[in-house]
């Protein structure tokens, strides 16, 4: 999968799950506010990463992760090496 | 008052169906294919919440939340109760709820599967919880009372109410959403039909629930929300709310005896208890919505208790079970809520399904069809496994 249909994909996962407007999944934009995620829901976006990519996020690796463009890296570099 | 059931949506639905004796009973084909010796189930529709309630907020709600959360919506809006007042002044939650079944198979699968528990995700541990009814209706609400479930098996919803008359009549709270929720799923109730207590009268689905029918043979499980906001007579006025009744009196009692099978005694003490604390001549009790849940032992016993305790007179009873099924952890509200929109609107529902009676129930004043009739007093009653039992009295508020 390149990198493009992996953002594609997981834009639409997350504005699924976390019922957001797709559109305001920018790489720039900051994941807790565009998500709407509070204290818990951090279980819920490892979740659905580890459901559809088969790749684990350590909850203290997630929390170094601020905008969507370190994510999509972050993950992408991990499904690479997988 | 608010309610969510098999039998409408809301108020207005409920009461026609009650006022048609229509019943909520289904086959449910995906219980046969589990393995249910009985697939006959009330059926309902799970709330689509979107839009109402946030998606942080509904991951912790299971079935049996977001049927509370509509009927508690309905309850507030009648009740002239809005979040304003809401905010500033400690509004009290007690609500009847023993399961939360389908929440815990459904995460324990994951583990199982998965052997990682994040994958359960963030809304599981509290839709897992006994207690989810009233976790999650404190929190949407935003009430800041007593927040507690009260788990009296299938008096839960009775005692809710009961207890919750107690602390206003002490005076500890002034206002208290109380009720009762129960999860309709084959999970919650499979061990429930394993034990052969369900109605096996497949072939013909909203005649199964028969209470006090000679023919009668088992229960059939049911469910969903009912709401009601008991308040002190003096908030009540001060904040210009539509009074509509006054819960006169409380009984409790235990077995002390079978797991599962009743008895007569513990009933009888209950139905005395609430007569002597109401403080009411038995006589002007005009109705009493029975427990009997079309189990052959159950509906005989409470008939024999009801029969005792009235000694001679013969009031008007009907089990609405017959049309919902048996509402358990909530039906001790639902029939609260059932008994009063009759009471409102001058009928009493018909005991559907009464088509013989046996020895035992030939001893009440049982009707099959519809009464047309004004009535301002009526009873409630509510049992459960382990032998808890709990007894309402209620009385149309009169200036």
């Amino acid at each position: 999968m390149d990198k493009d249909t992996f953002i594609e994909k997981l834009n639409e996962l997350l504005a699924e799950e976390f019922e957001v407007d797709i559109q305001t999944i920018r790489p720039e934009a900051t994941i807790k506010i565009t998500l709407a995620m509070d204290s818990l829901s951090f279980v819920d976006l490892i979740a659905v990463i580890e459901n559809d990519f088969g790749v684990k996020i350590p909850g203290q690796e997630l929390k170094e992760l601020k905008t969507f463009s370190q994510l999509y890296d972050y993950i992408y570099e991990k499904i690479q090496k997988a | 008052m608010g309610v969510y059931s098999c039998l409408g949506k809301n108020l207005e639905e409920v009461r026609e169906s009650l006022y048609n004796g229509k019943s909520g009973i289904i086959f449910d084909p995906v219980r046969k294919e589990m393995g249910f010796r009985s697939a006959l189930t009330a059926y309902l529709e799970t709330p689509d919440l979107k839009g109402q309630v946030s998606r942080n907020q509904r991951v912790y709600m299971p079935d049996q939340a977001k049927y509370a959360y509509v009927a508690t919506t309905e309850a507030l809006r009648n009740a002239r109760l809005d979040q304003d007042y809401i905010d500033s002044h400690e509004v009290g939650l007690l609500y009847g709820n023993d399961s939360t079944a389908d929440a815990v198979v459904k995460s324990v699968d994951i583990m199982r599967e998965k052997k990682d528990t994040t994958l359960v995700g963030s809304g599981a541990i509290f839709q897992s919880m006994n207690s989810t009814v009233t976790m999650n209706l404190g929190c949407l609400f935003r009430l800041k009372g007593i927040n507690l479930t009260v788990s009296g098996a299938c008096a839960s919803g009775s005692h809710a109410i009961g207890l919750g008359s107690l602390l206003i009549k002490w005076g500890l709270q002034d206002c208290i959403v109380c009720g009762g929720a129960q999860e309709v799923n084959p999970y919650s109730i499979g061990s429930f039909d394993g034990i052969n207590a369900f109605s096996t009268r497949e072939s013909d689905p909203t005649k199964a629930s028969r209470p006090f029918d000679r023919d009668r043979d088992g229960l059939v499980p049911g469910g969903g929300a009912a709401t009601v906001i008991i308040e002190s007579y003096e908030s009540a006025v001060k904040r210009g709310a539509p009074i509509l009744a006054e819960v006169v009196g409380y009984g409790f009692s235990s077995n002390g005896d079978h797991m599962s099978v009743p008895n007569v005694d513990g009933p009888s003490r209950s139905l005395e208890m609430c007569l002597r604390e109401a403080h009411v001549d038995k006589k002007d009790i005009a109705y009493i919505n029975a427990h009997a849940t079309s189990t052959p032992v159950g509906d005989k016993n409470e008939a024999k208790a009801i029969a005792n305790v009235f000694d001679g007179y013969k009031p008007i009873v009907t089990s609405t079970k017959a049309m919902t099924g048996h509402e358990m952890w909530m039906a001790g509200s639902s029939e609260i809520v059932y008994s009063m929109l009759m009471m409102q609107n001058d009928f009493i529902a018909p005991n559907i399904n009464f088509e013989n009676p046996d020895e035992d129930s030939a001893k009440l004043n049982i009707p099959a069809k519809r009464l047309d009739t004004h009535f301002d007093m009526f009873l409630s009653n509510s049992f459960g496994f382990g032998g808890t039992n709990s007894t309402l009295i209620v009385k149309r508020f009169t200036k």
